[in-house]
Parts: C-alpha cells; sequence; structure tokens
C-alpha cells in the first residue's frame, strides 16, 4: 500500500496531548493511512483520541531539547498539541503527516478506505433524487418539466444530469441558452412557493460582453416563468459596478431593454478569497488569548464575517420578500452561480419554506441547492482557517451559508427540527469526512470517481433512529408560516458553537440543554401516560356501561 | 395632530397631555394612546424646525427613544418646557409612586414591603454568629447618615473602634459586612474611601481591619479591594482622601481593580446608545460604535473583580443585594444618572448567559427592576438611605416593587433553573481566562423597544409552558389513577356479584384488591383541564410567525405592556442597505405601522 512509504514512523510512546480544558493525556501515538491516533495505555482512564489526516489544516513543530512538540491546526478550528520525546521520530511523524493530510489524489481520501460499523437501512445515495424532488413538485403544478438535456454532462458539466425548467421550453432551446450563460449554467428552477405559484430559479450570468450580445431563448427561458402582465425580479449578487466591469471579459447581466419584464436589483455579496481572508482573521480573533476587550471587538470588526453574514441574509431575505410579499418570481445569479447565488436561493428556502426547517427537508436542500447545484465542495473546503498558502479556490462559502442557518434558528428557537450540532456535524463533514457526500465539484465528477458504489453517504449514516436522535431540536413544533430573521447588527451574532467550540467550556450550557431535555421529555412521558390511562378508562367505562346494560 | 416617531414605527396622533406623573399620547381614533412616566425621561431635544413641523426628542432612561413632530414650534416649546420641568421633581411627593395605587389593602401593602428583611437575609448567612454581631452604633443614624440603622460589624470591634473608624472615612462609612460565606467565614466587608491623604492614619480604623480580619480564624490576611483605578486614588489624595497604606495596616493585601468612575460610565453607556440609536448601522459600524464605547470592557473589569464571586443566585438574596448596591451608590444630586445599577444588572445577565441553570430568575425580572428602578411607581428606590426613607414614610405611603413582581413571579422563573445548584455547587466562578468574548451586547436590554431585533421565539417562555402543562399533566395523572382504581374496585364487586361477567372482565387485567366500596365513575371526559396554547397562533393571521414574543412584558406591568406582537417583522430589507436603494413597493410598511403601538387599557 502506498500509504505506508510515507509513515516513516508508525508509532511513538510518551507522547503527551495537550488540549484546551482538558488535562493533559499521555499514551502511545499511532499514525495509519489516514488517521492520527493518540491512546492512553493507563487502565483507569483509557482515552482514544482519532483524527482524521484530512481533518489537519496545518502543523507547525518545535524543538525545547530532544522534546519536539509538534502543534495541530485542524479544519474543525480546534488545535491540539503533541509532545514527542526524540527529534528523529518528533521529524518523521511531522512529514509523515504533512504528507498524508496534503493527498492529491481523491481516490486515496478516507472515503473509499471507510467500510461502515453500522447497517445501511436506507442508501443516502439514493435518498434525494431529482426525481424524486420533481415528483413533489408535480403535485402541485404541471407547469415543469425534467429534462435530461444534461445527461451526459456536455451541456453544463457542473449540473446534474436532470434539472426542472419550464415545460414550454424544449431541450433544444436550452441547449442554446447554456451556450449565453457562464459555463453552460442556464435559468432552472430552484424553488417553487406553493402558497402563490411564485418560483425562484437560478443560472450564472449572462454572457452579453460589451457589444450587448442577446439570447431571445434566454428571455423566452425566464418569461415563460411569468405570469401575464407580471413582472418579474433579477437578483444580482454583485454589485452594479463589479456587473458592467464583468462585460468587459465577455459576461455581463440582462439589461432593461432585452428583458423589459424583469427588474434588476443588485445586491452586493463577497466571494472567494475575500471571504476565506475573513475567516482566517476571524478564527485568528478567535484563538486571541489575551485579556484585552477592545481588542476582541476591534478584531471581530476586522475580521468582516458578520458583516458577510448581514448581506448574505439580506439578499436572501430580499429573495424571498419578492415571492412572497410582492407576488413575484425571482432569478438570482452572480457571475458564476456556484457560490453566492446558492447561499441566497438556499437561505430564501429556509426562510419561505418550512419543510427545508425539518431534518430531511434541509438534507434534501443541500443535496439539491449544493451538491446538484454544482457547488465546488473540494475546491472550497480544500483549506479551512489556519491555511498558509495562496490558493485561490478556497472559500468559506457553505460555511457562511451553515452561519446564516445559525443565525435564523437562534431568532426562530422553536421553528427548526434540527439544532445546532446538526450544522456542526455538517460543517466538519464538508471539510473532512469519511463519507463520500462532499467529494468532488459537482454532479460529473462525482459520477467519474463513481462515490454512490465506492463510499458511504453521510445522509446514510445521519438518518439512523439512533444518530438523528441526537440532532432533533426538542423545541420544535412544526411551524408553516414564512419566517423573517432580523438582519440588524444587534441581532447577528458570533456562533459560538462553532468558533469558540475548542476554546470555552461547555458544560454549564450542555447542562443548560440536557435541563432543556429532561423537561420536555417528562413532559412527553407524562402525556403518553395520561392518553394510555384515559384509553383505559374509556375502555372500562364501555365495559362497565354494558355490564350495567346486561 | 402630532406625529410620534419611534422605531419602526409611525403614527399621527392628535394630543400631548402633560400633567402629574405622565406623559400621555393620544390619537384622534382615542382606542390609541400610549404614555411615558416623567421620572422615566432622561433627556429631551428640541430638534430644527422641518416642513412638517417641530420635533422633539424624547430619550427614557430604560432606553426607550420617541420623537414627537408638533406642527407648531410654541406648541413644541411648550410641550419642551413642561416636560423640563416635570422630569425633574423637586419634592419627592411629586413622584409616581405617591400616587399609584394598586388597590391593595394596609396589610397587603405591609406584607409586601415584609418580603425582603435585611436582618432575614444575614440569618441566612448564618449571621449573627461566633464572629459577627448586630451594633446598634449607628441607632438615630448617629454615625453614619447612610447606613442603616441596624449593622453588622465584628464582635471584637467595640463601639469605640466603630466611631473611631468612622470619622476616618468618606461619609463616615464605615467597614461593615455585606457578604458571609458560611463555609468558610470569609467575608466581604464595604466601606468608603480614607480619609488617609498623604500620611494621616487612624488607630482606630487599622483596628477594624484586624478585627475584620480575626473574624475570618481561617485566614491570616485580608484583601482591600479598591475598586477605581490607581491613578483616581492617588488623586484622591490630594483632596485629603485616598487609600489604605499598607504599612501602617499588617496582613493586608492592596489591589486596586480600575474600575472607572460614574463620569467615565456614563459617557460609556451614551455612546453605546448612540451605536444603538443608528439608523440601518452596517455591522462594522455597530461593532466598533460598540468597541469605542468601552461599555463591555468595563463590564468585563467588574466582572473580573470577582466581587460578583457570591451566592446570587436566590431570588431574594438577589434583590437584597440590589438592595445594598442602591444604599450604596445612590447618592448625591438626583439628576447626577449613574450607570451603576444599570450595570450590576448587566453583570447579572452575563452571568445568566454563562450559567443558564444558576438562576431562578430569567432576564425579563432583570429588564423590568431596570424598568421600575426609574420608573419611581414604587417606593423602593426612592432617597439615599434608610433614613431618608424612614422621614419620608415610605414604607406607609408607596408600594413595594418586590411584592408587585412576587406577584408575578411566573413570568420571571427560569425554567432551566436547578435547585441542587449542580452546575455551580454554591459558588459561580465565571471564566477569567482569555474570555473576551463571552461578553456580549445585551439586545433585550439596550434595544428592548425594537421588537423586530429580538430573537422571534422565546425558549424561556415556550419551556415554562411545557413546564405548567407537565404540572397539569401530573395533576390529571394523578386523579386518573385514582379514578382507575376506583372503577376496578366497583368493577371487581360487579363481578362478584355477577360471576357470570367473569370472562369479560378479565382482559382487562383487574387488580385484586377489594378493600372498599369505591365512588361511582364521573364523567372523565368533560375533566381534562384545557392546556396553556403553546403553539403558534397559525391561520388566519398570515405570517405570524411569533410563537411567544421574546419581549412580550405579559400582563404584570400595564403601563410596559406591548401589543401583541402578531407581526413577524419583516425588516425593511431596502431600507437597510444604503448602497441597494431598491426600494420595494412593499405593503410591509402599513403593516409595520400598527404593530408597536402601545396600547394602554
Amino acid at each position: 500500500m502506498e500509504f505506508a512509504e510515507l509513515i516513516k514512523t508508525p508509532r511513538a510512546d510518551n507522547v503527551v496531548l495537550h488540549r484546551p480544558f482538558y488535562p493533559a493525556v499521555e499514551g502511545t501515538l499511532c499514525l495509519t493511512g489516514h488517521h492520527l491516533i493518540l491512546s492512553s495505555r493507563r487502565q483507569d482512564n483509557a482515552e482514544e483520541l482519532w483524527l482524521l489526516h484530512s481533518n489537519i489544516d496545518s502543523i507547525e513543530k518545535r524543538f525545547v531539547g530532544s522534546l519536539g512538540t509538534i502543534i495541530i491546526k485542524c479544519k474543525d478550528l480546534r488545535i491540539i498539541q503533541l509532545d514527542i520525546p526524540g527529534m528523529e521520530e518528533c521529524l518523521n511523524i511531522a512529514s509523515s503527516i504533512e504528507a498524508l493530510s496534503t493527498l492529491d489524489s481523491v481516490t486515496l481520501m478516507y472515503p473509499f478506505f471507510y467500510r461502515p460499523m453500522f447497517e445501511v437501512v436506507e442508501d443516502g445515495w439514493h435518498s434525494f433524487l431529482p426525481e424524486r424532488e420533481f415528483e413533489l413538485l408535480s403535485s402541485v403544478t404541471n407547469e415543469w418539466r425534467l429534462s435530461y438535456v444534461n445527461k451526459e454532462f456536455s451541456v453544463c458539466p457542473s449540473y446534474p444530469p436532470a434539472v426542472t425548467v419550464p415545460k414550454s421550453i424544449d431541450d433544444e432551446a436550452l441547449r442554446r441558452v447554456a451556450t449565453f450563460r457562464h459555463g453552460g449554467r442556464f435559468p432552472v428552477l430552484s424553488y417553487y412557493h406553493k402558497k402563490n405559484g411564485m418560483v425562484m430559479m437560478r443560472s450564472s450570468q449572462p454572457l452579453t460582453g460589451t457589444n450587448g450580445r442577446r439570447c431571445k431563448e434566454d428571455s423566452a427561458l425566464i418569461n415563460a416563468t411569468l405570469r401575464a402582465g407580471k413582472r418579474g425580479y433579477i437578483i444580482d449578487t454583485r454589485s452594479l459596478n463589479v456587473a458592467q466591469q464583468a462585460r468587459a471579459k465577455g459576461g455581463g447581466f440582462e439589461q432593461e431593454v432585452q428583458y423589459p419584464q424583469w427588474r434588476r436589483i443588485h445586491k452586493s455579496v463577497e466571494r472567494y478569497n475575500i471571504l476565506q481572508e475573513s475567516l482566517i482573521k476571524l478564527v485568528e480573533a478567535c484563538n486571541d488569548q489575551s485579556h484585552n476587550m477592545d481588542r476582541w471587538l476591534s478584531k471581530l470588526e476586522a475580521s468582516n464575517w458578520l458583516t458577510h453574514i448581514k448581506e448574505i441574509l439580506t439578499a436572501a431575505c430580499l429573495a424571498a420578500q419578492c415571492i412572497d410579499r410582492e407576488g413575484a418570481s425571482v432569478l438570482v445569479h452572480g457571475t458564476e452561480g456556484t457560490d453566492s447565488t446558492l447561499q441566497i436561493t438556499s437561505l430564501a428556502q429556509i426562510i419561505l419554506d418550512p419543510r427545508c426547517r425539518t431534518i430531511r427537508g434541509f438534507e434534501a436542500l443541500v443535496e439539491r441547492e449544493w451538491l446538484q447545484a454544482g457547488h465546488p465542495f473540494q475546491q472550497r473546503c480544500a483549506q479551512s482557517a489556519y491555511s498558509n498558502s495562496k490558493q485561490k479556490w478556497e472559500s468559506p462559502v457553505f460555511f457562511l451559508f451553515l452561519d446564516c442557518v445559525w443565525q435564523t434558528l437562534r431568532q426562530f428557537p422553536c421553528s427548526f427540527e434540527f439544532n445546532e450540532h446538526f450544522l456542526i456535524v455538517l460543517f466538519e463533514n464538508a471539510y473532512a469526512s469519511q463519507f463520500g457526500t462532499f467529494l468532488g465539484n459537482n454532479e460529473s465528477e462525482r459520477c467519474k470517481l463513481k462515490l454512490p458504489q465506492k463510499t458511504m453517504s453521510l445522509w446514510s449514516w445521519v438518518n439512523q433512529p439512533y444518530e438523528l436522535s441526537k440532532f432533533k431540536n426538542p423545541l420544535f413544533e412544526a411551524n408553516s408560516l414564512v419566517i423573517w430573521p432580523s438582519v440588524a447588527p444587534q441581532s447577528l451574532q458570533l456562533w459560538e458553537g462553532v468558533f469558540l467550540r475548542w476554546n470555552r467550556s461547555s458544560k454549564f450550557l450542555d447542562e443548560a440543554c440536557e435541563e432543556m431535555n429532561n423537561i420536555i421529555e417528562y413532559n412527553k412521558e407524562l402525556q403518553a401516560k395520561v392518553n394510555a390511562l384515559r384509553r383505559q378508562l374509556a375502555e372500562l367505562e364501555t365495559d362497565d356501561g354494558m355490564q350495567e346494560s346486561s | 395632530p402630532l406625529v410620534v416617531r419611534r422605531p419602526q414605527f409611525e403614527n399621527l396622533c392628535s394630543t400631548v397631555i402633560t400633567m402629574g406623573t405622565l406623559c400621555h399620547f393620544a390619537w384622534h381614533n382615542q382606542f390609541l394612546s400610549f404614555q411615558i412616566l416623567h421620572s422615566q425621561i432622561s433627556y429631551i431635544e428640541k430638534q430644527a424646525t422641518t416642513v412638517t413641523g417641530c420635533p422633539l426628542l424624547i430619550r427614557c432612561k430604560n432606553f426607550q427613544i420617541i420623537q414627537l413632530i408638533i406642527p407648531q414650534e410654541r406648541d413644541c416649546h411648550d410641550v419642551y418646557i413642561s416636560l423640563i420641568r416635570l422630569a425633574r421633581p423637586v419634592k419627592y411627593e411629586e413622584l409616581y409612586c405617591f400616587s399609584f395605587n394598586p388597590k391593595l389593602d394596609k396589610e397587603e401593602r405591609e406584607q409586601g414591603w415584609k418580603l425582603v428583611s435585611l436582618n432575614e437575609e444575614y440569618n441566612r448567612m448564618d449571621v449573627p454568629n461566633n464572629y459577627w454581631q448586630i451594633s446598634d452604633v449607628n441607632r438615630d443614624y448617629q454615625v453614619c447618615d447612610s447606613y442603616p440603622t441596624e449593622v453588622y460589624v465584628p464582635k471584637s470591634a467595640t463601639a469605640h473602634i466603630i466611631v473611631g473608624s468612622s470619622k476616618f472615612r468618606s461619609r463616615r462609612r464605615f467597614p461593615a459586612l455585606s457578604y458571609y460565606c458560611k463555609d468558610n467565614n470569609a467575608s466581604i466587608c464595604r466601606s468608603s474611601q480614607p480619609l488617609s491623604g498623604f500620611s494621616a492614619r487612624c488607630l482606630e480604623d487599622e483596628q477594624m481591619l484586624q478585627a475584620i480580619r480575626k473574624a475570618n480564624p481561617g485566614s491570616n490576611f485580608m484583601y482591600v479591594v479598591d475598586t477605581r483605578p490607581k491613578l483616581n486614588a492617588m488623586a484622591n489624595r490630594a483632596a485629603g482622601k485616598g487609600y489604605e497604606n499598607e504599612d501602617n495596616y499588617s496582613n493586608i493585601k492592596f489591589q486596586f481593580i480600575g474600575i472607572e468612575n460614574i463620569h467615565v460610565m456614563r459617557s460609556s453607556l451614551q455612546k453605546m446608545l448612540e451605536v444603538c440609536e443608528l439608523k440601518s448601522p452596517s455591522m462594522n459600524d455597530f461593532l466598533w460604535g460598540l468597541e469605542n464605547s468601552g461599555w463591555l470592557k468595563h463590564i468585563k473589569a467588574i466582572m473580573d473583580a470577582g466581587i460578583f464571586i457570591a451566592k446570587v443566585n436566590y431570588w431574594f438574596s438577589y434583590i437584597h443585594l440590589l438592595d445594598q448596591i442602591l444604599y450604596g451608590y445612590l447618592d448625591g444630586d438626583p439628576k447626577e444618572r449613574s450607570p451603576v445599577i444599570d450595570q450590576f444588572i448587566e453583570c447579572v445577565w452575563q452571568l445568566m448567559e454563562q450559567f443558564p441553570c444558576a438562576f431562578e430568575f430569567n432576564d425579563r425580572f432583570l429588564i423590568h427592576i431596570q424598568h421600575h428602578i426609574y420608573s419611581c411607581q414604587f417606593g423602593n428606590f426612592l432617597c439615599n438611605s434608610q433614613k431618608e426613607r424612614r422621614e419620608l414614610k415610605i414604607q406607609e405611603r408607596t408600594y413595594s416593587l418586590w411584592a408587585h413582581l412576587w406577584k408575578n413571579r411566573a413570568d420571571y422563573m427560569n425554567p432551566l433553573y436547578r435547585e441542587d445548584h449542580s452546575q455551580t455547587q454554591g459558588t459561580l466562578r465565571p471564566q477569567t481566562a482569555p474570555c473576551n468574548f463571552l461578553y456580549k451586547f445585551w439586545s433585550g436590554m439596550y434595544t428592548r423597544f425594537e421588537k423586530g431585533m429580538h430573537p422571534r421565539q422565546s425558549v424561556t417562555d415556550y419551556l415554562m409552558a411545557v413546564k405548567e402543562e407537565t404540572q397539569q399533566l401530573e395533576e390529571e395523572l394523578e386523579v386518573l389513577e385514582q379514578r382507575l382504581a376506583d372503577l376496578k374496585k366497583v368493577q371487581l364487586n360487579n363481578r362478584k356479584e355477577n360471576s357470570k361477567q367473569q370472562d369479560h372482565n378479565t382482559h382487562l387485567g383487574l387488580s385484586t384488591s377489594n378493600n372498599s366500596i369505591a365512588n361511582t365513575p364521573q364523567d372523565y371526559i368533560n375533566n381534562v383541564k384545557s392546556f396553556p396554547s403553546r403553539s403558534p397562533s397559525q391561520g388566519d393571521e398570515e405570517d405570524s410567525a411569533l410563537i411567544l414574543t421574546q419581549d412580550n412584558l405579559k400582563s404584570s406591568d400595564p403601563d410596559l405592556s406591548a401589543t401583541s406582537d402578531q407581526e413577524s417583522g419583516v425588516e425593511d430589507l431596502s431600507c437597510r442597505s444604503p448602497s441597494g436603494g431598491c426600494c420595494l413597493p412593499s405593503e410591509d410598511s402599513g403593516k409595520d405601522s400598527d404593530e408597536a403601538v402601545f396600547l394602554t387599557v
């Protein structure tokens, strides 16, 4: 096996592990192809740490005499320290970790080697197929069809084989529209608002260029979603300035003259490396050990993370407002339509659609609006907050989406079926996982990698009843209404559960959660008992009546 | 007609009546009106006249902000002048509490005042005991007029020492017991600064501190904590005041913790409130302003002082602590508003955030106390000392807030409170390591009138409703079990009489108890209690996504009562982004206006 060559020292004894809020643990360190394992030999307090190499963001080494220290910074933002006796061992281990955590080939990743210890009841790879989602749609409207124009991924490499488009537009027209949109991402259905039949579509920018190229199939396609005499809104996730500049590179935006029935709104949302830098700064601030309040607040401000949250949520609320309050259809796009566009379409659905606030509905949303929609997870999540390489593809786009969901969850604590923990698990798995769900950049790549055959889906694991119980929000009461989060700065908070997870003791907060669960469990228990007794009494009474009458 | 502007709220108002203790705003249709107490007004400003009229800005001490637009400048000036006058009462008798009458009889009123007793509080701490006793040295307020008549001092401190020490202390506030921890005999005493100047010393004061130290036999030194920044303390020496010289006092350890004086604090609070007032600030404006105000820094400094590492988790002891703080701080010029009490309340809230199970009360309790400290509706927070309070016969002429809060205590309960203290083992130890980030902006307090900003569903209220339902279920379960047992007995008897019915009954698994003949079963179905509704008011109201609004201030406070907040509060998104400028023709603006109207019954 190839990994053996990379592991020069597979094992070291008397290694001391340091973590915040835990006593130091001394034990044996083992390196395998995919894991760093530290197991304590003490009988009374056996402890094991399993860390996926792919979770390691960066490592640092230090020496004091012959005692080496490796500081491991993980993609889930945790920082651990290992003291390893012996300079050679330490150097070997450090270089092995470095090599194993930066493997180039996807097929060497752990999901291809992972064998589940649980029985797969429902294969998550088949849980959220486009056909099934389309079935749900056809139960409420017949204005849409499922097109297989992209069956071979030839029309749009980042789209799935099946997409939902207006019934009146044929595949030939779709092919033509694809040549007019960046990366072939022609407008497709993202969300259908049952309440008033309005829709949200997403695409990439139109390739108008400087000479104002046009495509009549394109306007026909999006006009097909409008009711007679009604206007729609195009939400461009770039500022007008950026959109205008894009024309020089062949991109552009929908001009009023060519799309008279549409009103364009520019809602600027940051992207790419700006977001990545923001994440790096924020995590740095959270790890700052100084006692100075001012520095914390100014660093929090300088990171701009919460500004991004506010921008994204505002744009999503605007899209939702157009659909629900204005009764208008909406088209959302930025440049490529694979990042900020998806943040906005998916958050708008959280706001509008109660189903997206359930666990299964949320899984379907992630599958539909992120995985199948072609968000390049592998590029975006290759590195996290401790990366020092200046690669330009990394960006916490999905992470920001999860944070926005958390902000909404915090404002509507009883309207979501899942809890914060569920969001954290998604964050962790997007960056490092034993499951194949977040591998690859789009459906085409996943297909080539044969992920459904060779790896396990995250959903297969999450949807087991036992695991599911850990992600349930005890306060959940189905809320069929649209929820409007506040986007005022006073209402937005740092997501402590993720950013301060390793820097604070959560003992007291966990206790509060436990207490909350107890209160609700006890209530349910009593309710069940009372119902059982009522039934029993009712039965007895009828019997009694029968006796008396006989 | 007047235009009254509040954040997210705009309405025409026909009259402003300012008389007595209330500023009353009435609308044409007379169905809507709202009022603010004059005592709540902290600041009034006449702003530049516009085409629509003359704007008058009113800031309240409970962080409410109101803008009136009065068409005639003359009227505006009149209102301004009367408000200025009425907001600054010259006599205590003008205050609302002397006219407020919750229709309680004399006995209930007395009962209310007895709810909190200083002596009982000390008894709870096991004081008096072998080391501490009540001293009557301050009877008739002879020694210190801002202390109560009964003062707890070390047993070994004689009257001579106390009186001597008091002469050496600013405003004669000699060291007296504030908190005693019965587990380890440690105590917290408080006093004012010594009049040490640069070199003066006082034998009795030194003896007093020795007595305090000796009152804890387990420890051979004591800390003297000076809450000022060292610079301020040194500056005070020039005025003949200052701090204890370590050389003159044996076995003391001296520490400055640098809590800024009230002037600094007041401007800090003011700055923070200005940030809150910004119209659609950006995230950066907000965080920058928050940092710049330094408010959270001050909060952290106070928390670091550890003066709150104490058992503050009992309802009554909390009140007690509050009382003490008030005795200590609300002094001097009544116009000089000190944010000390706001800070104390916020510190408690910060602790609640860190220790969600440790407090019996919830944040609404704190917010209502804050409101009533300035409302002057109850007599508790009047005057600056017990002496003055007795002279004014506060207890005979006004009502106690604690009785009011106690009556509505169900609204103030923390459903997560664990009586067993498993979480804290008695004492809260806030994290002091690198935990700046643990101190958060308290939106619930400082922007409490901006309903749109708060979480739309309250976990506290939800859990309280569940608990209430649980209690009813418990009762019903008991009733049902009793009925079932009774019914079984009856049937058992029937079976004995009618043996042919036997096989019919066996499948019910009857118990074989045959004690006595039971009552005849009654109607169970109609006896089922209706549960408190905790489902959202879905259905007819479109998008009333509010299940339980956090700031739904319950009926317990008539003057606070907000309208039930049915509107889910669509943020005016286009307004909030200055860059966008893409205002949607929205029907929401109309909706918002009837959202925040205050209804008075």
